[in-house]
């Protein structure tokens, strides 16, 4: 692990802003990591309203979504996927007038009443899934098949220029903390852990301000990447390790981000289905970077009339952080429920990813978190040598992207493990 | 300003990390011989201008010689990369001050030909170009590489012995003292005489995380702790004078540290460091040279993708469920 030049500076201060409505969204049918929605519940020229939901399926890994505007149904069909590239989407035209469905709020004592499988049911029908980038389902996350006793709040934020996570405990603490009650609740653990890098002074000091039960602590972490990652944040938490292949219940622990934490009490508090979120936008090229509430959907050029204008062409859109993000094709990308930040790079600040010899000089070994040798998966990748691939197993690759970022020899080792582990997996 | 036009949707999409680290491959070469210039200056300094001869004979025709064989072979000319330079100059501060100026040019010919072009270039050679050089010269012409000077300011300038020399050859030289060894007022090769000027280097090599304190640490220590032990009667040899009279300094930062030819984890490392240290006392001791730093360095290259084979990291996850380390 190592640390990065943070770059949180530009949106740190910047209080979470709603964006604008947009005219139309574009939700895709997957924004989770699983299978797609393949029940679609809504026709071409439907009329819906905020917080319906779309689609959702009878079986398997899923999570239902929800429209985030009021207005008519125009399309489903194929469209830009930050992600994926293209794949099915229902797109919506705005009527203007931004009508809701009527939320379910709920009393905290007639939550106290309520079953855990029921919550639960309220927490899988809200659509919500892990906010930090994963989109894992959140309702899977909270029904482990084994028991687990501590839980974490992650609150690590370890990408550099994010800022989404810092924000909503800075200006939602009292919500997260409610949040914090209902997982306490579901899981039954015997101790939940708030895990913060020591970059984050004032979310600290909200926490600590706080006057939380005595089985919860904080942990303030060094600043470090990945430390976010699940399994990184385990170790530097907990000091333990998920076995490889395995999931952190098997160290009887459950994570959950911030964020997600955040839509969980929303969900059952409020009755809110997961129809927007925070985006950090950001980028050296924006006259007016910030911190975001962004319906689902809304595509990066709608969102320019809130944070622009532009001071520069900018060369390279990215979603998610700069270390694992994804760079757009198109301005026209969605926001979906994963999106934690949007990254506008000018020229000047493009990698230069030379690919020259590999020197051996093994610092990607040195920073690897999953500890395993990139550079040698890589001169395998390169060589077509799967075997050898295989044999420093590379399917622990975390894909963090730390051995790219610190290879003198500008050597793109993360994109050759991601190579050689799509050439290995069983088809 | 012209305004920056949006329908164009001409991005730059690759693959993740988006940023990265402000550090290259040619940058550390050239910055390596920066480090390195101090001590070759203290050679020349001690030894007179001849050792600068010597010096920019060896680079000169290494960068030719890279230069022929990369355009040989078709391939992208690296000149420029550093790596040509730094093995010329290393080569050289591994040559007495004493010998003839086409000896350095055929020894550098053969540690970029032989030694490192043969094999692929940068990044594929197994042993240490420079050491490969310097083997072969001293195969090949060891008169003249066995013909020491003393620093210029003694009488007897010439033909004189290494500090290791006089005490294999039981030689009646006064032995030098700490304090000479250390600022170099000795006999010996061009770059490995100024321990001062080569440790100041190798602590910016190490702060700069250049070199790792693995090896370099290892390799003196064992050494100096076996010639301490075994030198002469147990527990009675001499540490300090064991690791600063030879090439020990000079070898175990900037010839064992080559990347290229070094293990790649901090268990190899260590391993790699023992090894050469252990080397290096046995053929001081038993072999037929007094000193074996170089050839303990190339033993132990040949020995690396066998130590690597079986120094691999300790994975995340690896052992089940783990409480604490």
């Amino acid at each position: 692990m190592l640390r990065l030049k943070e770059e949180k500076e530009l949106t740190k201060n910047c209080a979470v802003v709603t964006s604008k409505l947009p005219s139309k969204v574009y939700i895709p049918l997957i924004q989770h990591f699983g299978k797609p929605c393949d029940k679609i519940l809504v026709r071409v020229g439907d009329v819906v309203k905020r917080g319906q939901m779309l689609a959702a399926s009878d079986s398997g890994l899923f999570s239902p979504i929800h429209s985030s505007i009021s207005g008519k149904v125009i399309s489903i069909s194929s469209y830009i996927h930050p992600n994926l590239g293209k794949a099915n989407a229902i797109i919506i035209e705005s009527d203007g007038r931004d009508e809701s469905i009527s939320f379910n709020s709920r009393s905290k004592e007639k939550i106290d009443s309520l079953k855990k499988e029921e919550i639960i049911k309220i927490i899988f029908d809200a659509g919500i899934v892990g906010l930090g980038g994963a989109g894992f389902p959140t309702h899977i996350k909270l029904n482990p098949s084994k028991p687990v006793e501590t839980f974490i709040l992650n609150g690590a934020e370890c990408e550099p220029y994010l800022n989404v996570d810092y924000r909503i405990m800075v200006e939602s603490i009292a919500e997260i903390v409610r949040g914090l009650e209902i997982i306490e609740k579901i899981l039954s653990v015997k101790q939940i852990i708030v895990a913060i890098e020591d970059n984050k002074k004032e979310a600290i000091d909200k926490f600590q301000a706080m006057l939380l039960p005595s089985h919860w602590k904080i942990k303030v972490l060094r600043t470090r990447y990945p430390q976010g990652g699940e399994k990184q944040l385990i170790k530097s938490v907990l000091d333990r390790e998920v076995p490889s292949g395995g999931l952190p219940f098997d160290v009887g622990v459950v994570v959950h981000n911030v964020g997600t934490v955040l839509a969980i009490y929303q969900a059952v508090y409020e009755g809110k289905p997961l129809y927007e979120r925070i985006v950090t936008v950001t980028g050296k090229c924006l006259e007016n970077p910030g911190n975001f509430l962004v319906r689902i959907g809304t595509t990066v050029r709608d969102l320019l009339a809130d944070c622009g204008p532009l001071k520069k062409e900018p060369a390279k859109v990215v979603f998610g952080g700069p270390m694992m993000g994804i760079a757009q094709y198109s301005l026209d990308a969605p926001v979906i429920k994963t999106t934690s930040g949007i990254i506008f790079f000018t020229s000047e600040e493009l990698t230069k990813r030379e690919n020259r010899v590999c020197c051996r000089c093994a610092r990607c070994i040195d920073v690897c978190p999953a500890r395993i040798m990139p550079a040698i998966i890589a001169m395998a990748a390169e060589k077509e040598r799967w075997d050898i691939a295989r044999e420093y197993d590379v399917f622990d690759c975390i894909e963090c992207g730390l051995c790219s970022y610190i290879c003198p020899a500008k050597r793109d080792l993360v994109h050759l493990i991601k190579y050689a582990k799509a050439r290995l997996k069983p088809k | 300003m012209p305004k920056p036009d949006l329908n164009q949707n001409n991005l730059v999409v690759n693959s993740a990390p988006h940023i990265e680290i402000n550090d290259h491959i040619v940058r550390r070469m050239w910055v390596t011989l920066l480090i390195l210039i101090p001590t070759g200056v203290a050679g020349v300094y001690i030894f007179g201008i001849r050792a600068a001869y010597v010096i920019i004979v060896s680079i000169i025709t290494s960068i030719i010689t890279e230069f022929v064989c990369q355009r040989l072979q078709g391939r992208e000319t690296t000149i420029l990369d550093g790596s040509a330079v730094l093995t010329g100059m290393l080569l050289a501060y591994n040559l007495p001050p004493t010998v003839p100026l086409w000896i350095a040019a055929v020894g550098s010919f053969f540690a970029v030909a032989i030694g490192k072009q043969i094999f692929g270039g940068l990044g594929f050679n197994i042993f240490n170009p420079a050491l490969v050089g310097r083997a072969f010269l001293m195969a090949s012409w060891p008169k003249y590489m066995t013909n020491w000077a003393n620093p210029r300011w003694q009488v007897d300038a010439v033909s004189s012995a290494t500090p290791l020399g006089v005490l294999k050859e039981k030689l009646s030289q006064p032995l030098p003292t700490y304090w000479d060894m250390f600022i170099g007022n000795r006999g010996g090769c061009i770059g490995e005489v100024c321990v001062a000027a080569l440790l100041i280097g190798a602590l910016i090599l190490i702060a700069l995380r250049y070199i790792s304190w693995q090896i370099p640490l290892t390799f003196i220590l064992t050494t100096g702790l076996l010639s301490w032990i075994f030198g002469k009667g147990l527990f009675k040899g001499d540490f300090l004078f064991s690791i600063m009279a030879g090439g020990v300094v000079l070898g175990a930062f900037f010839m064992a540290t080559d990347y290229v030819t070094a293990p790649l984890t901090k268990k190899g490392k260590v391993v790699f460091g023992i090894g050469c240290g252990f080397l290096t006392f046995v053929i001081r001791k038993w072999g037929g040279y007094p000193e074996g730093v170089s050839y303990a360095i190339l033993m132990m290259n040949a020995a690396t993708p066998l130590i690597d084979r079986f120094s691999r990291t300790r994975k995340y996850g690896w052992k089940k469920c783990t409480k604490g380390r």
